[in-house]
């Protein structure tokens, strides 16, 4: 494979292909659009819309794959790296590269998007064209932003992604659609912009001869910052990776766009979105400002509020009606544990948040895609409206029983994986917290079973639900490959780890020898601009 | 790693029948997959055109029961259409006890090979890395040795047997190869729970074996009471299971490793009584309490009879449950050097010995006083791994599993019958209330009988097993509290040989009432008059051969159990086999214990004054049972008067459930619901901080209004021109 490979110079175009192929799908999808007149031609238009779509994501699911051979976790460097001028004038340059990490990512995404496609197969009734043109435009922007070494670069490809989905929720959501759309967009857009700010401040701070200069590795390498300006500019990329995490008390806006936005929508937001956050931390926050993120203040703040996330996530999920809000407090749960897992820094802790990073993509967009499924099929999300549907629907039980059970982290599933080296790893630096996190998997079992008692099990009592059809040949199709995932991540993720072990390596000591060097230059100085900040 | 290895490829098991250990889990596991791709496939042919479907394919009514199904029966119609066997159910049949049987005959083959060799040390193979993180190098490896291989041998051999019981027990439910699916998972995780090298692995099987557990006493899930049960069970296992995470994390933190060999080599370094090693054992010991039921966390024992009772028998009796005597028994290397935590294990085991002892008294369902009885048991065994006489308390999880496997066995016979008996008649009385039965032992003899002798097994009468695996733990917690590290320690100021001698007293305070309670079950169930019925009387009768079968098989080991460890005092044979089988083992911890370097407190003659004391204590046990119990006064449960006083504090189990329920349960959901949802979620962060910026809000909604014009085709055209604009400077540059 690697040899194979090798003769079609695949690291060399990868990347880019990589970002030009959705775009070239959405431009198809939208040139086709015009042509429809009649409804007939109009359904056979929209039919032809969908097995484009699907095409060309498998096509980018088959092209990204190649990664998973070609990369080499030796290599702690840049892979596939692409580096060509872009906007000389203001230093901005086009460069890409992944690690280990961005590798994970990657492929999570381009094993999702094609799924989420035979999910939205019959949901998705009007503008079908510009719905997938969407989804679309959605992966080029997710791509960019895990594949970016250019901060500019960056913060274009993070701004790219959020408008289709704005787009997404407030076009194609339910009832409450316009409430959840705005509320996404300003909720994540207005410390994005923050974020913009710092990153013009530290370009325009670390170019020369008037040039500022936006590039990754030339930031992270010299961090030359005074403390209490990297406390500034810490703070706005945390705002803005913050409330894309979502950690407490800055996810409101994820129950709403969760409960309001089309399964894919769902599926996507939960899967893949929600990663850019803890993904930017990793990438960005930490390693710029590793003197600031591990300050024992902010480190504390932010292992905190991690931690209240697990519980509080897991708390509030229990007493959710609504099935989809429920998932959507859990996610702020699990996350949680990701959070924990990077600002606990140890190597087990941080691949232990990749891990729950792809696993909760994985589970987590099984899980709301099933919810898609059943609401199809009743247009309810209310837990109430069902019970003991399980004999009606018995291949929907067993599989919302088995994803659910990967989302709670039972052992041979992938969910463990992850929640067990976040934990095993987060013990050493905060045991107290660890521990606390820890009742996490207590109440993790209590929603998530409480919820499919009162879905699959309990007596049949509403006669609405007594001629469920069960899921048919698409929907069973498209679950199988998360569930080979579910279970190949939970027996055998060393593959996967090993892939990622170098660059967690790296992050760790990166970012832990950089915090030494800031601790010995100018600790009293950090010391006194946090509560200066505080105040 | 390169030790292990080197001693890997020197093990006297090497190269022997030892290297098929692999497939003892995995035949099992190839049942489950094979059952539940029948169960899953016929499901999905149920389609809403099936005239079956508004009576639900999964009805319950061809079986046993505990809970009232008038409402099911006003829902559903009919008793009538279950009571066909599943199309696939000759296929199940064989396979779900066949690749059991198979995983037994091996793990015979493997078992006898073991004796043939002088085996020390543990045999490891090691099969694929599973998660390797820098210094966590944790491997898919199984561990064979002997404590392992007596697990395997009680799991597969009672296992198998209780398999075979199933085919006719229940034959005629819907969901047959579900049941199985079910079974063959649940023996699957067990033996990866026995098997494991390391903690990581062995947590595995606890968890798989739990989510088995939910799933079967869930398996009438049609029942909200049922899937309650299930759902309690797991949850409160988390809560165990959340302690075991705990105890390896500190591990992991403190040693660098979670493999058996390497904690054990790392454990002699561990500060003797030290803080870390008694946190380890005691958090460990809260996973134990919760797979074990144990106080606090023995509450969902008592609701697991919600299941199928040959699931009861095999999960909730014989093996699961034992998991946590199990855990410490491997342990042992940490719970020697941590005489405190051993004391409170001791302590908790003495307490549940006597405390569920006396819930059994006055408990009416039949499964319900076999629960009870079962949580009493189990303390004892935790008080004979607690007190560092691991052997006594594996011995008596073995022979536990022999005759409480057969007690309920035995009841699943009658309930059996008295529910076809009330089938017959349409009667709706519970077919589990012992009010309900009542001299049964006319018309099912062969059952009466075997449960005689697994009762006076239980009750610790000579010769049957119960009592020598019984006496072995009072008599080393007696020995304990006259000189051991235990007696030297002490627990909350109290000096460890006073607790001793007080958990001694517990052993035998709870023997008496094991006594009475079993005795006042045979009475009420196979003596006095009959009590179903006059006209269900002629309905009743013995089960089919197959499920007879495993019972007359576990009553002769219930029996003769005890040879299999008898003690010196009592030379009938040869003396303590199982002490001389697990001394690799455990021997070196047991040691450690008893401090045997030093003299003993009590000889010969004090052992025999215990024996007599704890036989006497049975017989008079029994005697009172059979002097004050009058099952000629009984009437049927339906016109049974409520209990009065402190009886009914015992029938409702001290209210513990109730407790729970109004100080955990109920504060948790209603400050969940109010305060952290509507109060802070909704009102605070979204009410006032979000959405009290509410004129930017506007003036974006101004904005999304124009937006949603509808020329959405146009705007991802900018869209995409715009982003191909950015992109493209690129080439033209």
């Amino acid at each position: 494979m690697e040899a194979f490979l090798q003769s079609i110079g695949y690291d060399s175009w990868v990347l880019p292909a990589l970002l030009i192929i959705p775009l070239v799908g959405a431009i198809i999808l939208l040139g086709l659009s015009q042509t429809a007149d009649s409804d007939a031609e109009l359904s056979g238009s929209n039919a032809r819309a969908r097995v484009i779509a699907f095409v060309v994501l498998l096509i980018e699911f088959i092209v990204s794959a190649g990664l998973w051979w070609s990369f080499n976790p030796a290599n702690t460097g840049w892979h596939a790296a692409i580096d060509s001028q872009w906007i000389p004038m203001w230093g901005i340059r086009f460069t890409l590269g992944i690690d280990g990490i961005a590798l994970m990512m990657i492929l999570l995404t381009t094993f999702i998007m094609p799924l989420t496609v035979l999910g939205s197969w019959t949901s998705i009734k009007k503008k079908v064209h510009a719905y997938f043109a969407m989804m679309m435009i959605l992966t080029s922007g997710m791509l960019g932003v895990f594949m970016a070494r250019d901060l500019f670069l960056f913060y274009v490809m993070w701004e790219v992604m959020l408008v289709p989905m704005y787009f997404i929720i407030g076009i194609w959501g339910g009832e409450r659609r316009l409430y959840a759309s705005i509320k996404f967009f300003i909720y994540t857009m207005l410390p994005s912009l923050l974020m913009l700010v710092a990153i013009l401040y530290l370009g325009i701070h670390a170019g020369s001869g008037g040039t500022p200069n936006f590039s990754y590795d030339n930031l992270v390498s010299h961090p030359t910052l005074a403390p209490r300006v990297a406390l500034w500019l810490f703070g706005a990329f945390f705002a803005a990776f913050a409330v894309k995490v979502p950690m407490f008390p800055f996810h409101t806006w994820l129950p709403d766009a969760h409960v309001e936005a089309p399964t894919a929508g769902s599926v996507i937001l939960a899967g893949i979105m929600l990663k850019m956050g803890t993904f930017g931390f990793l990438r960005f926050a930490l390693p710029l400002f590793p003197g600031t993120a591990m300050n024992p203040t902010v480190r504390a703040v932010i292992v905190t509020l991690a931690v209240i996330g697990i519980i509080y996530g897991a708390l509030v999920a229990m007493v959710q009606p609504d099935f989809k809000k429920l998932v959507a407090y859990s996610s702020v749960s699990h996350l949680g544990f990701v959070m924990l897992g990077i600002f606990a820094l140890t190597l087990q802790s941080v691949q232990g948040a990749l891990m729950i990073m792809i696993n909760h993509g994985i589970s987590t967009g099984a899980l709301f895609l099933l919810i898609g499924m059943i609401y199809e099929r009743r247009h309810s999300r209310a837990i109430e409206s069902y019970g003991g549907i399980a004999r009606v629907v018995p291949v929907f039980a067993a599989l919302l029983t088995l994803v659910s059970l990967s989302s709670i982290g039972l052992p041979g599933t992938n969910g463990f994986v992850g929640e067990f080296l976040v934990l095993v790893g987060a013990f050493k630096p905060y045991p107290v917290f660890t521990t606390i996190a820890a009742t996490g998997v207590i109440f993790a079992a209590v929603y998530l079973l409480w919820a499919i008692q009162r879905i699959l099990f309990n007596p049949l009592d509403k006669k609405e639900n007594e001629h469920i059809p069960d899921l048919n040949w698409r929907e069973i199709g498209l679950m199988v490959p998360f569930i080979i995932v579910i279970i190949w991540l939970g027996v055998y993720p060393a593959p996967v780890l090993r892939r990622m072990e170098p660059s967690a390596q790296k992050l760790v000591t990166t970012v832990t020898q950089g915090a030494q060097l800031g601790a010995q230059a100018g600790a009293p100085a950090v010391a006194v601009s946090v509560t200066g900040a505080a105040r | 790693m390169m030790l292990l290895q080197i001693a890997t490829q020197a093990h006297p098991l090497a190269g022997t029948v030892a290297k098929w250990v692999w497939l003892l889990p995995l035949l099992p596991f190839l049942g489950f997959l094979i059952n539940g791709g029948i169960s899953l496939f016929s499901a999905a042919h149920v389609g809403p055109s099936d005239p079956d479907m508004g009576h639900g394919h999964d009805d319950s009514h061809g079986d046993a029961h505990a809970i009232s199904e008038a409402e099911d029966h006003g829902a559903h119609g009919d008793d009538h259409h279950a009571v066909k066997p599943h199309r696939y159910a000759g296929i199940v049949s064989i396979i779900g006890p066949l690749v059991l049987a198979a995983s037994f005959v091996l793990a015979f083959m493997i078992f006898t090979t073991m004796r043939s060799v002088d085996m020390t040390t543990p045999f490891i193979q090691r099969y694929f890395s599973w998660m390797p993180v820098g210094t966590l190098q944790i491997d898919a490896a199984i561990q064979l040795d002997q404590l392992s291989m007596l697990m395997v041998l009680v799991i597969t051999g009672v296992g198998t047997l209780i398999h075979i019981f199933s085919v006719g027990y229940m034959r005629e439910d819907p969901g047959y190869p579900r049941y199985f699916a079910y079974l063959n998972l649940f023996v699957f995780f067990m033996l990866v729970l026995v098997l494991g090298a390391n903690y990581p692995v062995l947590f595995v099987g606890w968890e798989g074996v739990g989510l088995c557990s939910y799933l079967l006493i869930g398996f009438w899930f049609s029942e909200k009471a049922n899937a309650d049960a299930g759902k309690k069970a797991f949850i409160v296992n988390r809560i165990g299971d959340f302690g075991f995470l705990i105890a390896m994390f500190l591990l992991f933190s403190n040693i660098g490793v979670l493999d058996f060999a390497g904690v054990k080599a790392a454990a002699p370094g561990l500060a003797f009584g030290g803080a870390l090693v008694t946190a380890i054992c005691l958090f460990m010991f809260l996973g134990c309490a919760g797979k074990s039921a144990q106080i606090p966390l023995y509450i969902w024992l008592p609701d697991a009879m919600a299941g199928p009772t040959p699931v009861s028998a095999l999960i909730h009796a014989a093996t699961m449950v034992t998991a946590g005597v199990y855990l410490v028994a491997r342990s042992s290397f940490l719970f020697s050097i941590a005489p405190v935590a051993s004391l409170v294990v001791a302590l908790i085991g003495g307490l549940t010995a006597l405390f569920a002892a006396t819930i059994g008294l006055k408990q009416w369902d039949i499964k319900k006083v076999l629960a009870s009885s079962t949580v009493s048991q189990l303390g004892y065994m935790f008080v004979g791994v607690g007190v560092g006489a691991y052997t006594a308390g594996m011995f008596h999880l073995m022979t536990h599993a022999f005759f409480k496997a057969l007690l309920f066995l035995g009841s699943g016979s009658v309930i059996y019958a008295m529910h076809a008996a009330y089938h017959h008649t349409g009667s709706h009385e519970d077919a589990q209330d012992m009010r309900n039965m009542g001299g049964l032992r006319k018309y099912m003899p062969i059952t009466w009988g075997l449960m005689w002798a697994a009762t006076l097994a239980i009750a610790g009468i000579p010769p049957f097993s119960g009592f020598f695996s019984k006496d072995s733990i009072l008599g080393a917690t007696f020995e304990r509290a006259g000189h051991s590290t235990l007696a030297d320690a002490s627990l909350f100021g109290i000096p460890g040989s006073t607790l001793l001698y007080l958990i001694y007293v517990f052993g035998v305070a709870a023997a008496f009432l094991t006594a009475i309670y079993m005795t006042r079950m045979m009475i009420y169930t196979f003596h006095g008059p009959n009590r179903t019925g006059s006209a269900e009387e002629s309905h009743l009768h013995e089960a089919p051969w197959v499920m007879t079968g495993p019972l007359v098989v576990l009553g002769v080991l219930s029996v003769v159990g005890g040879w299999f460890n008898l003690p010196a005092i009592i030379p009938i044979g040869k003396i303590g086999v199982l002490d001389g089988w697990l001394d690799p083992v455990v021997g070196e911890a047991t040691r450690r214990v008893a401090e045997a370097g030093g003299e003993a407190a009590h000889g010969a003659s004090d052992e025999l004054i215990l024996i007599v004391v704890a036989v006497a204590v049975a017989v008079a046990g029994m005697a009172l049972a059979f002097a004050r119990l009058k099952p000629q006064t009984l009437v049927p449960a339906s016109q049974s008067p409520e209990e009065e006083g402190f009886e009914r504090v015992l029938a409702h189990k001290y209210y513990v459930d109730e407790a729970y329920e109004a100080a955990v349960v109920n504060p948790t959901y209603q400050i969940s619901k109010r305060v952290l949802w509507r109060g802070i979620d909704a009102g605070l962060i979204d009410g006032l901080l979000v959405n009290g910026s509410s004129a930017l809000m506007r003036g974006f909604g101004w904005v999304g209004s124009r937006i949603q014009s509808g020329a959405v085709g146009t705007y991802a055209w900018v869209l995409v021109v715009g982003v191909l604009a950015v992109l493209g400077a690129v080439t033209l540059r």
